[in-house]
């Protein structure tokens, strides 16, 4: 059983990577290079068929698909990293200070935390789009405050149930300061939580950008998004499905990727779970 | 009993107070004076001023919050800045396309879900059950929004099953209104499956471990028995939280969908409001969602001692 078992994790990992990786390298050759220019238009391209010249076809501009789902994999990653990134950092500081210092900052800052908590899915982004403007920095900022309270709970949590160990009481004792006893001592307890979490939020991120984009709230046009080339892509459904097809295509492979490493992480982390 | 309940309920009141004052202070950092962004850049300072009294926005803003919350729970959302229509019939109109989708949708997804969970941990890594998860991950990889438009482009356009734009209500034709949200809810049930299966298997594969269910098989009972009668009570509950989260996260995101089926329901009038920069609408959209969504846990959390006794006995 146990054979069988490590066997599809490790095939959930390794698919899940591969995904991941032609997705991220193809973000990453769009930094220097795509086959046509993602902006270009060409009237005499205007809804090419996938061919071997654009082996996606090319929009209602005449635009390259192949360009653009590349150039969107570019922008769909940075926004997702940044976002990531961005609630880590907060949240881990807020979870930090609200598990070290408790007392009414603590109960203030979680009273914050649970009502952000308590909006569902990508409403909370929504509300803060209205308020923000659709931009790229807009959409890494509402996403951001949107994803913060849930690292803030688990990093809290981890500080809460580390803190009075004995051996963090020794690096006390031992005359460190609690800020290097919390960063040195307690922090590294909220590694794995943090990173299952990370790596979900990565996924999150990544649809909630394309649903706010293809909604017309995320990264605006004519810079090109997989959710706003689905968005365009709508009114040509029947004439020219391929529009549609290769950005969906690309958040479904990327949301798969991240599953199934997700998945396998969580297996790896949390052998409670392992069959 | 009653202590779990009252407490649970008394928890809810912050929750909801927080709520409505994030909702609040949201809209009040939108850049600019929403009197002068009605009046246009024409208006003296001395009728904004005046104004602005009108609307007690000269009032500290705890004094304004309290009374727009109170006016906010006698039902009294505003009126909509581009056509002074009153905002809280308008929501209740629309909510109910949503909820008729969003409700569909999770009874029919839970009802295929939890049984096919169940039968992939039972069958713990075997084909049967890769193929359960391989399949549950693969729906949950999915857009909503994606899979819609697959939909619609082949039952709508390429079949013509379905018709592809528009809308009736129940009320005016109700074989109308069931092929127009016959996609939408087959799209909102595929994606929900792959959550659900997924935690219905992981709850399962956690209950079946444990040594009453060995006590249960060592004693004769049946395979069938074992898992209705032994399994299922313990390995729901998680489920039926999660339940309570998917319909949140539905009613939360349910704007794509609508958008892909051109849907009048709530997620709709929240995203045209906000390019409308209709704030009276934006502000009692996501109130009224964020309420819906508290609420739909509380009485999520209420009815879960039905399936988990257990949380009675502290």
């Amino acid at each position: 059983m146990t054979g069988l078992r490590f066997s599809w994790r490790r095939a959930n990992a390794v698919i899940g990577g591969a995904l991941l990786a032609v997705i991220l390298f193809a973000a990453a050759i769009a930094v220097v290079w795509t086959p046509f220019d993602p902006l270009g238009i060409n009237l005499r391209a205007r809804y090419a068929p996938p061919s071997w010249l654009r082996p996606f076809g090319a929009d209602e501009f005449g635009r390259d698909v192949l360009s653009r789902a590349m150039a969107g994999a570019l922008t769909s990653t940075s926004v997702a990293l940044l976002t990531v990134a961005f609630a880590v950092i907060c949240g881990t500081a807020l979870g930090l200070v609200t598990g070290y210092l408790r007392g009414w900052t603590d109960r203030a800052i979680m009273m914050v935390n649970d009502a952000l908590l308590a909006f569902p899915g990508i409403l909370l982004a929504l509300g803060l789009m209205a308020v923000i403007g659709p931009n790229r920095y807009g959409i890494v900022l509402a996403l951001g405050i949107a994803y913060t309270p849930s690292v803030v709970r688990v990093v809290r949590g981890t500080v809460l149930s580390i803190r009075e160990r004995e051996y963090v009481e020794a690096s006390r004792v031992l005359g460190n300061g609690e800020i290097y006893t919390m960063l040195r001592h307690v922090l590294p307890n909220a590694f794995a939580p943090l990173a299952v979490l990370a790596t979900s939020m990565f996924g999150w991120v990544i649809l909630s950008e394309s649903a706010l984009s293809f909604l017309g709230l995320g990264v605006p046009p004519p810079a090109p998004t997989w959710g706003n080339m689905l968005a365009a892509a709508r009114p040509y459904l029947e004439s020219a499905p391929w529009l549609g097809i290769t950005p969906g295509l690309c958040i479904a492979a990327t949301l798969l990727g991240i599953n199934l490493l997700g998945d396998a992480l969580r297996d790896k982390l949390d052998p409670r779970m392992a069959g | 009993m009653g202590r779990y309940l009252l407490g649970r309920l008394l928890t809810t009141i912050p929750t909801l107070l927080l709520v409505s004052f994030s909702v609040f202070v949201l809209i009040r950092l939108v850049p600019g004076d929403p009197i002068v962004l009605m009046l246009g850049d024409a208006a003296d300072a001395e009728t904004v001023r005046g104004i602005r009294e009108a609307y007690g926005l000269e009032e500290p803003i705890y004094v304004q919050f309290g009374l727009w919350l109170l006016k906010a729970i006698s039902g009294d959302l505003g009126h909509s800045i581009s056509n002074g229509a009153a905002v809280a019939p308008l929501i209740l109109d629309r909510f109910q396309v949503s909820a008729s989708i969003v409700l569909i949708a999770v009874l029919v997804a839970a009802s295929i879900s939890v049984p096919l969970g169940m039968i992939a941990a039972w069958r713990q890594n075997s084909l049967t059950d890769i193929l359960v998860v391989g399949g549950a991950t693969l729906l949950l990889s999915l857009p909503s929004f994606w899979l819609g438009l697959l939909l619609l482009l082949l039952f709508g356009l390429k079949l013509g099953w379905v018709p592809v734009v528009g809308y009736v209500s129940f009320a005016e034709n109700w074989q109308g209104a069931l092929t127009y949200i016959l996609l939408p809810t087959v799209t909102l049930i595929l994606i929900e499956i792959g959550v659900v299966t997924r935690m219905a298997r992981a709850s399962t594969v956690e209950v079946l471990r444990l040594e009453y269910i060995t006590h249960a098989r060592a004693k004769g009972v049946s395979e069938a028995s074992v898992l209705m009668r032994h399994a299922l009570p313990n390995a729901f509950a998680p489920t039926w939280t999660l339940l309570g989260l998917v319909l949140g996260n539905l009613l939360g995101g349910i704007a794509v969908v609508e958008t892909v089926f051109t849907l009048p329901g709530l997620g709709r009038l929240l995203v045209d409001a906000i390019f409308a920069r209709d704030y009276p609408i934006i502000q009692g959209c996501m109130l009224f969602t964020a309420f819906l969504y508290v609420i739909v846990n509380l009485l999520v959390d209420l009815c879960y001692p039905l399936f988990d006794p257990r949380v009675m006995a502290e």
